[in-house]
């Protein structure tokens, strides 16, 4: 059981680090007389946030929108064929060492590719980008939670005469459930990283990826910040959601036995 | 030998369902047959060129008038951008642990810290190459030192979580053991938590590993940087009207980059533990 | 014991078990196994590492298929066994599923034969008594100790009054005074049930104090090296047994049989 008293233990710990940091950063850039064109102050990109707020906004709902549906699309998918590929196992046997070939290599590279298959201006080449690299940690980390298995639950299910498909539902996915919850908290942020990093190759200029281009090539540092504080902010919201997930889904994690 | 032939086996398994997908878009003419429903995916040879071509393109030249094969110049590529990758991992790999050493010293270091660490990975910074590298220029880092700085930033993360973890895994008994013979706390790092740790490291290692090339790639493409990879999957991107092929090849070229520097990877991991007598836990 | 006549509930007949076959890492682990085990009666296996104890469990419970012979569980073979549900397994390790509440845990059987809501409630309540548990029933497994989880466990094996129950060990990581009480709650529970229990121990007095039968067992390839019978007389066995001289006598007879089968095995301690 939390107090309240032991809550706020481990609350002030990070706001004090995070007021420090920028503190320091705040004081360097005005202390050391560093030009605002090399790293802006905090208190400029908090500034430039609030006048290139229009343009942030737009930019960030359409980037956003992106990355939401792509992560959705993506983590799906890699559930979807996790729980497939468990149910045969030679399909596994065969997949999962691929997937995890293919998830070390920088997938972003695909963009260009996908551009050229769903047209530049077409959502769907970033969302393809966006679904190639949440997809891979989602569907790897699930089957390998499908497939890592107490087995002496699954001695236990089969003294008991269960079918697979009753040990697919009753142990396999259950016992899935807090590695697939971690791939979400992974995949979540990579969302917003793959979407903004698939608009440097072209398609609409409405979005965040050409405004920090656009921005730096006129030397607005501060306005390419304030994109990056968007940016953060949709991966944030995005982490906290995944966070979310896992404590509702799988609540049992609190105990010591799973660390 | 048995993996080698699978991942033959997978490639050429990959090679037949993109020709396969080639034939069949085209004698449907791109639509699923029977309906006017188009395929996801053109199927004409802009859009996905012959296997063959990818592959012939290597051994052509990079350019009209220039001996040079696409091969060496991928070659030659993918080696600068290891480097900058390289550099990164290490770069990373050092801060990482640092950091994990840091939290582990201190509870309140820990408390205060990770949760930014975690949150750090939620801050695209690698959107930021264009201005680190402008920073970079304006002080006294070379590009691919800037590159490689924002390789580390994605570098750090992982080294940073599981090293902690991994430093907080030896039994307290162990960690007492040490404290019977009086052995100061940097001995007892160097040979209780650390040795414990490497089955926490080297999973880490290995995600940065390529997270690093990740990041030396984006790094290149956002930030323009000449020379590497990243450059030239813009530029072949940019002339894919001319030759897709090549854009395809350099992104094998990027792909294999990956694959090779994971393999790196897991082979320093199978030495340092087989050389201690451990088998690898994986 | 009286002579009994009705059938065995388990009758094992030239049990073998190769794993590995063909390989170079053939492994023999169990060789022309007979045994009969009696319905109600409590046997334990025991022998040194290596003896096959644990694979032979789950040659009856129909979780490893043997080579050659021929298992019967109360004249069935054991596959049809296990689709009956005649078996109530709990292992060394507790086992429960994380996910689930120490009552849903004990349900967990009942939910998969089909057993109504009401009926499953009023079962885990009746289980969790047993194994004296009463107040956790919504706890998580990770709140309970060790020894409880343990029983927890057996209350689960137990739920739908299987005719034989297997274990493997169960008792193995308890410390000694936990792993006393447990051994009286389960003769407890197996003088209340009137089930079959085989269990696997590498406890000398475990074995002696529980047993009707002690099966030693030895090793590479394991076969039955000697069947001790163990009887204290009238009245339920207690704490007070422990001091018995007979009981001293049994755990003796079975250290020196297990001392036999390491010096036939070539392994002096």
């Amino acid at each position: 059981m939390t107090s309240l008293a032991s809550r706020l233990g481990s609350v002030w710990p990070p706001l004090v680090t995070g007021a420090l940091i920028l503190g320091v950063w705040e004081a360097l850039v005005a202390g050391l007389g560093i030009q605002e064109f090399v790293l802006p102050k905090p208190s400029s990109i908090v500034q430039a946030v609030g006048t290139e707020w229009e343009g942030l906004r737009t930019a960030g709902i359409e980037t956003g929108t992106i990355a939401v549906t792509g992560l959705i699309l993506g983590v799906v998918g890699g559930l979807i064929l996790a729980l497939v590929v468990t149910r045969f196992g030679w399909l596994s046997d065969s997949l999962t060492p691929m997937a995890v070939a293919v998830n070390a290599t920088p997938i972003i590279a695909l963009a260009p590719i996908f551009n050229a298959w769903f047209g530049l201006t077409d959502d769907r080449s970033n969302q393809a980008v966006v679904v190639a690299v949440v997809f891979f940690p989602v569907f790897i980390n699930t089957a390998k939670g499908l497939s890592s298995v107490d087995p002496d639950q699954i001695e236990l299910m089969r003294s008991l005469a269960a079918s697979e498909r009753t040990i697919l539902t009753r142990v396999r996915i259950p016992s899935a459930v807090p590695f697939f919850v971690t791939s979400l908290r992974l995949a979540a942020p990579l969302s917003v990283i793959a979407a903004i990093v698939a608009e440097y190759f072209g398609g609409p200029t409405n979005r965040l990826g050409p405004f920090i281009t656009q921005n730096a090539s006129f030397a607005r540092y501060d306005n390419a910040w304030a994109a990056i504080v968007i940016a953060s902010a949709i991966g944030l919201a995005l982490f906290a959601v995944a966070l979310l997930i896992e404590r509702l889904a799988a609540p049992w994690r609190d105990g010591p036995t799973e660390g | 030998m048995k993996r080698f032939l699978s991942i033959v086996g997978a490639l050429i398994g990959v090679a037949a369902m993109w020709e396969g997908y080639k034939w069949f878009g085209q004698t449907t003419d791109g639509v699923w047959p029977g309906t006017s429903r188009e395929l996801p995916v053109a199927t004409d040879d802009l859009t996905m060129p012959h296997v063959g071509e990818i592959v012939g393109s290597l051994f052509e030249p990079v350019q009209r008038g220039r001996s040079e094969t696409l091969a060496v110049f991928l070659l030659k590529s993918a080696w600068f951008t290891f480097r900058e990758a390289a550099m990164g991992f290490v770069i990373g790999t050092l801060f990482g642990l640092g950091l994990a050493v840091i939290m582990l010293r201190t509870r309140v270091a820990e408390r205060g810290l990770l949760p930014w660490i975690n949150i750090s990975q939620t801050i695209p910074l690698i959107a930021l190459a264009p201005i680190i590298v402008t920073w970079g220029r304006s002080t006294f880092l070379s590009d691919t030192q800037a590159v490689a700085l924002i390789a580390a930033y994605l570098t750090f993360f992982p080294v940073a979580v599981n090293g902690l973890k991994g430093l907080q895994s030896p039994n307290p008994a162990d960690v007492e053991l040490m404290q019977s013979y009086a052995a100061p706390w940097s001995q007892t790092l160097w040979k209780v938590r650390l040795p414990a740790s490497r089955p926490y490291l080297f999973p880490a290692f290995r995600v940065a590993a390529t997270a690093s090339v990740v990041g030396a790639i984006v790094g290149e493409i956002s930030s323009g940087v000449r020379g590497g990879l990243g450059r030239v999957i813009l530029e072949f991107a940019s002339r894919y009207s001319t030759g897709p092929e090549r854009l395809y090849a350099s992104v094998l070229a990027a792909a294999l980059l990956g694959l090779v520097v994971f393999g790196l990877v897991a082979i320093a991991e199978t030495v340092l533990l087989k050389r201690s007598g451990e088998e690898a836990r994986a | 014991m009286p002579e009994s006549s009705t059938q065995p509930a388990i009758q094992l007949k030239g049990i073998s078990k190769i794993f590995n076959a063909g390989t170079d890492k053939e492994v023999r682990a169990l060789e022309a196994i007979d045994l009969d085990i009696q319905p109600g009666q409590f046997i334990s296996l025991i022998g040194p590492s290596g003896c096959g104890k644990s694979t032979l469990l789950r040659v009856i419970g129909d979780l490893i298929e043997s080579t050659a012979g021929e298992t019967k569980v109360f004249g069935k073979p054991a596959h049809q066994a296990r689709l009956d549900r005649d078996y109530g397994m709990a292992f060394q390790k507790a086992g429960l599923f994380g996910w689930r509440t120490v009552a849903a845990n004990i349900e967990l059987p009942l939910e998969l034969m089909g057993w109504d809501k009401t009926a499953r409630k009023a079962k885990s309540a009746e289980m969790l008594d047993l194994v004296k548990l009463s107040d956790f029933g919504k706890h998580r497994p990770w709140q309970l100790s060790g020894g409880m989880q343990q029983r927890v466990a057996i209350a689960r094996a137990l739920s739908f009054s299987p005719q034989l129950l297997l274990m493997d060990e169960p008792f193995g990581a308890l410390d000694e005074m936990t792993r006393e009480h447990m051994q009286l709650e389960l003769l407890r529970i197996h003088r209340e049930t009137g089930t079959t229990v085989v269990f696997v121990t590498h406890s000398i007095p475990e074995a002696a104090f529980l047993s009707d039968r002690v099966v030693v067992l030895s090793p590479r390839p394991g076969r039955v090296h000697s069947v001790i019978e163990v009887d204290y007389g009238p009245g339920d066995r207690s704490d007070e047994t422990r001091q018995m001289p007979e009981f001293f006598k049994k755990t003796t007879e079975v250290r020196e049989a297990l001392r036999a089968v390491e010096v036939a095995a070539g392994e002096t301690l």
